[in-house]
């Protein structure tokens, strides 16, 4: 089974990469861009064939060692 | 003073540190692999030495903080031993969850590696005693994810319980401003554990204690861990 997780920063939280990468959309002239903020995506293939396991397994797996939860969100796609 | 130092895969001080506490303490300090699940018996200091643990890879400190070795050194603080960690030690002690906070990266986005003042915000600590309380030091710092943050109840919990160690000053001791070099909340440069037994900070005093390289300010943190136990 596939699965996708995706890790992004709280809101609030300062991003100076999102902010350089906002700026260099901006100098080469992609208009209307109001703000960028980066994150991190993992594409995790699982042995198992239960959504539901895996979606639990995803999120120990986040609050163990994907995400720092204390700056970070993590969603789950199974 | 028995002292272990915890080498990473990516670790690059240990030579550094190991270096600066048997100067201190008089004996070489241990060293541990990542993979060890025991401290030696007897050990009083365990330290995370700078470097890029596992390449920086996910998040700086993140991998090692889950390290094998890490059980043994939570074990070892709640038991009121102490903890040093610098430079990616700092952030291998916040990812491992052993100090709050996180070190982000740097606010102008730069590699920092310069000279830098700090002032010692207390000195009834085992890591601060033999500095006076609020002197200025001259160390050296060199990171690109350096810059501390954290909610606003742990900034204000932090502020309020004396946990502050070193802040970022220049050198007349004024803090912040262009003193500080990535932007760190409250110009902070480390931090204590509650207990005051575990330390993190991004500088390296371990690279000042030679007149030979640059100055000796870094010395005063090493002699206080040395009288300390």
């Amino acid at each position: 089974m596939k699965a996708r997780v995706v890790v992004t920063l709280k809101s609030g939280v300062l991003d100076p990469q999102g902010k350089a990468i906002e700026g260099a959309l901006k100098s080469l002239g992609v208009e209307g861009v109001a703000s960028v903020r980066q994150g991190k995506v993992f594409d995790v293939e699982l042995a198992g064939a239960d959504a539901d396991a895996a979606k639990a397994q995803l999120q120990a797996a986040c609050e163990k060692l994907l995400a720092n939860t204390v700056i970070e969100n993590y969603q789950i796609d199974v | 003073m028995k002292a272990a130092v915890v080498v990473f895969p990516g670790s690059n001080r240990e030579g550094d540190m190991a270096r600066a506490l048997t100067q201190a303490t008089g004996r070489q300090p241990s060293m541990l692999w990542h993979a060890d699940h025991e401290l030696p018996a007897g050990t009083d200091l365990v330290v995370l030495p700078g470097g890029f643990s596992y390449g920086d890879y996910l998040r700086c400190g993140a991998i090692a903080g889950r390290a094998a070795i890490m059980d043994a050194v939570r074990a070892h603080a709640a038991r009121g031993g102490l903890v040093l960690g610098v430079c990616n030690g700092f952030q291998i002690l916040c990812e491992s969850g052993l100090l709050p906070g996180v070190l982000m990266r740097n606010a102008n986005l730069r590699f920092v590696c310069r000279m830098q003042h700090l002032r010692v915000e207390r000195n009834d600590t085992a890591f601060t005693r033999h500095y006076a309380k609020g002197q200025t030091i001259e160390v050296c710092v060199a990171h690109g994810e350096g810059n501390y943050e954290a909610d606003d109840a742990t900034i204000d919990r932090l502020e309020g319980d004396g946990l502050v160690a070193f802040r970022y000053c220049d050198s007349a001791g004024n803090v912040g401003g262009d003193a500080n070099p990535n932007g760190s909340r409250n110009d902070i440069a480390g931090i204590y554990s509650n207990g005051r037994n575990v330390l993190g900070l991004m500088p390296h005093p371990e690279n000042l204690i030679d007149a030979l390289v640059g100055g000796t300010d870094g010395r005063g943190l090493f002699e206080s861990l040395a009288s300390a136990a």
